[in-house]
């Protein structure tokens, strides 16, 4: 099996004057599983094709195992893709699916035969090998398609937002079925995905893209628990994080944050940190305020959503901003009734105007 | 209100069925295929029928009568060496016409699938003229042809070469037909195959290009299979369409010379509105009717064979 490392230097990508990846460096360890998270449109996916040479690079590297590969055709990179759309052979069998690669580059019968046995048994699909594309549901057609990358054995499997057209719990089946893959056969691999929650569990890192830029690389703990910036705050974990503007008060050496309504937050973000006399706003996750009747935030709840395990209380503060509080699952709090929240400071995040983060330190 | 009924223990509620539903099929509907219906009988099934009747028919147009002959008109047609000569000339027109609308309006199609300006007024001229009349493409090409001072062998003389007889030529004046047929309407298999050739999602190219797969491949392994039923319907609408050759034809050599451009289609007019043999001419439909249904039946048991195989 091949294993291989892959290195963006300053890669930069153009649609006429439009500019959809600027100078963006990033190396991938050999047998890692990166994940290319953000919204439609910030070039993730656009980044991926450029790997497997579906786009051309117009200035920068990109290197597979030391190669440079940004020149050569797709097939020459030694990279599997699978498309968001399966993309198999409509008029193929299962088997040909599998085959044509191979087929294409003088591999023998014999050897394409194992091949498509061995990834055909890891992947369950051995008995639809005569099928065609258009006889298979949907996630026995993602498994045809994951099981044509894996029988290239490619130096890398490049993944594009492939589960996205599954049904929620085939969804979270097949999420579950790629991780014990990759723990199975242990290759680089990168993974697009809009799905915080499919990024946060299959990946050992996680490359947060936003405008065309990256926003924050590191492992899922790393983003959640400490986001670079407001985006990344906003964009993964859910609820999103609760926002709210506030002035900062030193308390011998820590932060605390004023709100509109006079009540106090106090942070363990170090006040040396922050930038001199600006208003920052602070970024609290719902798990970090809790309903209490000691609590140091009044609020009236406007809107209780109930999860079973937990509750989230949407709760509109007395200067008028809300925020997401979290509550037992049996939480007895109705719409309409006056609470008070209690903050647990030390998890808080201070924001600047141009949503640089700031955080407790470790 | 629900009427109950006991039956085996069980009770099954069945509820009243709402005023105005009914159950089973209610010919006041039919009405809305009505209209489709009476053209569709008026104007192809009664004259097919029709045809066949005439066909058996010895008709006199001038006082209006005509009395049964059986099969005599198909035996005299089967003797008339005219007749056979049409039917060899309008098989050979097919075989020259159809293949190269196969072929060149797949290329053409192939070379101008882009969105770029070029391809689109490249598509647009191409398409162009298959909105023109017969009479306009054969003035056109009259002016092409002609053995004095028409375009092509002004060309030859201009470049020291001897003209060429397009339409006076026995040997040539199909060719010069089939030449000016194709350039007339090879824009609808081009747009066909355009059509087919967009309903081909992009993803399966870029699979194909990490699956290593050349140009040729992709097009024999990708293209072809995914436009297979058009390739069918184009080769068919084809056939049918050019066995009933008639306007270029008369326009262009008026059958000649000697009958080497004469089609089945104008030995039908002729026998039937200038020699007034109306029986003798639905004969000759008849048998024109029968070859392109076996040449079209053939041509799809065939695609359907090698699909399946």
């Amino acid at each position: 099996m091949q294993v291989s490392s892959i290195e963006l230097d300053s890669v930069s990508k153009r649609f006429g004057s439009v500019e959809v990846i600027s100078e963006l460096s990033l190396t991938i360890h050999s047998g890692e599983f990166i994940a290319f998270l953000g919204p439609s449109g910030c070039g993730k996916s656009t980044l991926l094709r450029m790997i497997a040479g579906l786009e051309t690079v117009n200035a920068g590297e990109i290197r597979i195992g030391g190669e440079r590969v940004d020149h050569l055709p797709p097939g020459a990179r030694g990279v599997a893709m699978v498309f968001q759309h399966y993309a198999l052979y409509p008029h193929m069998t299962v088997f040909d699916n599998l085959a044509f690669g191979l087929k294409n580059i003088g591999t023998s019968k014999d050897e394409i035969g194992r091949r498509i046995e061995e990834a055909a048994r890891i992947l369950e699909i051995s008995h639809l090998l005569q099928r065609k594309p258009g006889q298979l549901s949907g996630g026995q057609r993602q498994r045809v398609a994951i099981g044509r990358a894996l029988v290239k054995d490619p130096k890398a499997y490049l993944f594009d937002e492939p589960l996205s057209n599954l049904d929620a719990a085939l969804r979270v089946r097949t999420r579950v079925e790629l991780a014990r893959l990759h723990q199975q056969v242990r290759a680089t691999t990168i993974f697009v995905t809009h799905d915080q929650v499919e990024a946060m569990t299959l990946a050992s890192r996680i490359v947060v893209m936003n405008a065309r830029k990256v926003e924050q690389v590191g492992t899922p703990m790393d983003i959640y628990g400490r986001p670079a910036t407001e985006f990344v705050a906003r964009f993964v974990g859910s609820p999103a994080m609760n926002f709210l503007a506030a002035q900062i008060r030193d308390r011998g050496g820590l932060a605390s944050a004023v709100l509109g309504d006079g009540s106090v937050i106090d942070t363990d973000v170090p006040v040396t940190a922050l930038p001199a006399g600006g208003e920052l706003r602070v970024g609290i996750r719902a798990e970090a305020i809790r309903a209490r009747p000691d609590g140091a935030l009044p609020g009236q709840v406007e809107v209780v959503e109930r999860l079973g395990d937990r509750t989230h209380l949407h709760v509109r503060l007395m200067d008028g901003s809300t925020i997401v509080a979290e509550d037992k699952g049996a939480s007895q709090v109705k719409p309409g009734d006056a609470i008070r929240l209690a903050v647990e400071g030390a998890t808080a995040h201070l924001f600047d105007a141009d949503g640089l983060a700031y955080h407790a330190r470790q | 209100m629900t009427d109950v009924t006991l039956s085996s223990g069980k009770a099954t509620a069945r509820p009243r069925r709402p005023s105005g539903a009914s159950i089973g099929p209610r010919w006041t509907n039919a009405l809305f295929v009505a209209p489709y219906l009476v053209f569709y009988l008026v104007l192809l099934v009664y004259p097919l029928f029709k045809g066949i009747w005439m066909s058996m028919l010895q008709s006199d147009m001038f006082d209006d009568t005509s009395k049964f002959s059986g099969l005599a008109n198909y035996t005299r047609l089967f003797n008339d060496k005219v007749f056979i000569g049409t039917v060899w000339n309008t098989t050979l027109f097919v075989l020259m016409t159809v293949p190269v609308f196969v072929v060149i309006g797949l290329l053409l199609a192939l070379a101008l699938n882009r969105s770029d300006r070029t391809a689109a007024t490249l598509r647009a001229i191409f398409f162009g003229t298959s909105v023109m009349s017969v009479t306009i493409v054969t003035i056109i090409w009259q002016m092409m042809y002609m053995p004095d001072n028409g375009a092509i062998n002004g060309v030859m003389r201009f470049l020291g070469l001897q003209p060429i007889p397009f339409i006076t030529s026995s040997s040539l004046a199909l060719v010069a037909i089939a030449i000016c047929t194709i350039w007339w309407i090879i824009g609808l298999p081009m747009m066909l195959f355009l059509a087919a050739l967009q309903q081909i999602p992009g993803e399966l190219y870029e699979a194909a290009a990490l699956d290593n797969a050349s140009r040729s491949r992709s097009f024999w392994s990708i293209t072809l299979p995914s436009i297979k039923r058009t390739l069918l319907v184009v080769i068919i609408f084809e056939i049918v369409a050019q066995f009933q050759l008639f306007g270029q034809a008369w326009l262009l050599t008026r059958g000649g010379p000697n009958n080497a451009s004469r089609p089945i289609v104008l030995f039908i007019y002729e026998q039937g509105f200038r020699a007034w043999n109306l029986g003798y001419a639905a004969a000759a439909s008849e048998v024109l009717f029968v070859i392109m249904a076996i040449a079209a039946l053939v041509q799809f048991f065939v695609s359907r064979k090698r699909v399946e195989g």
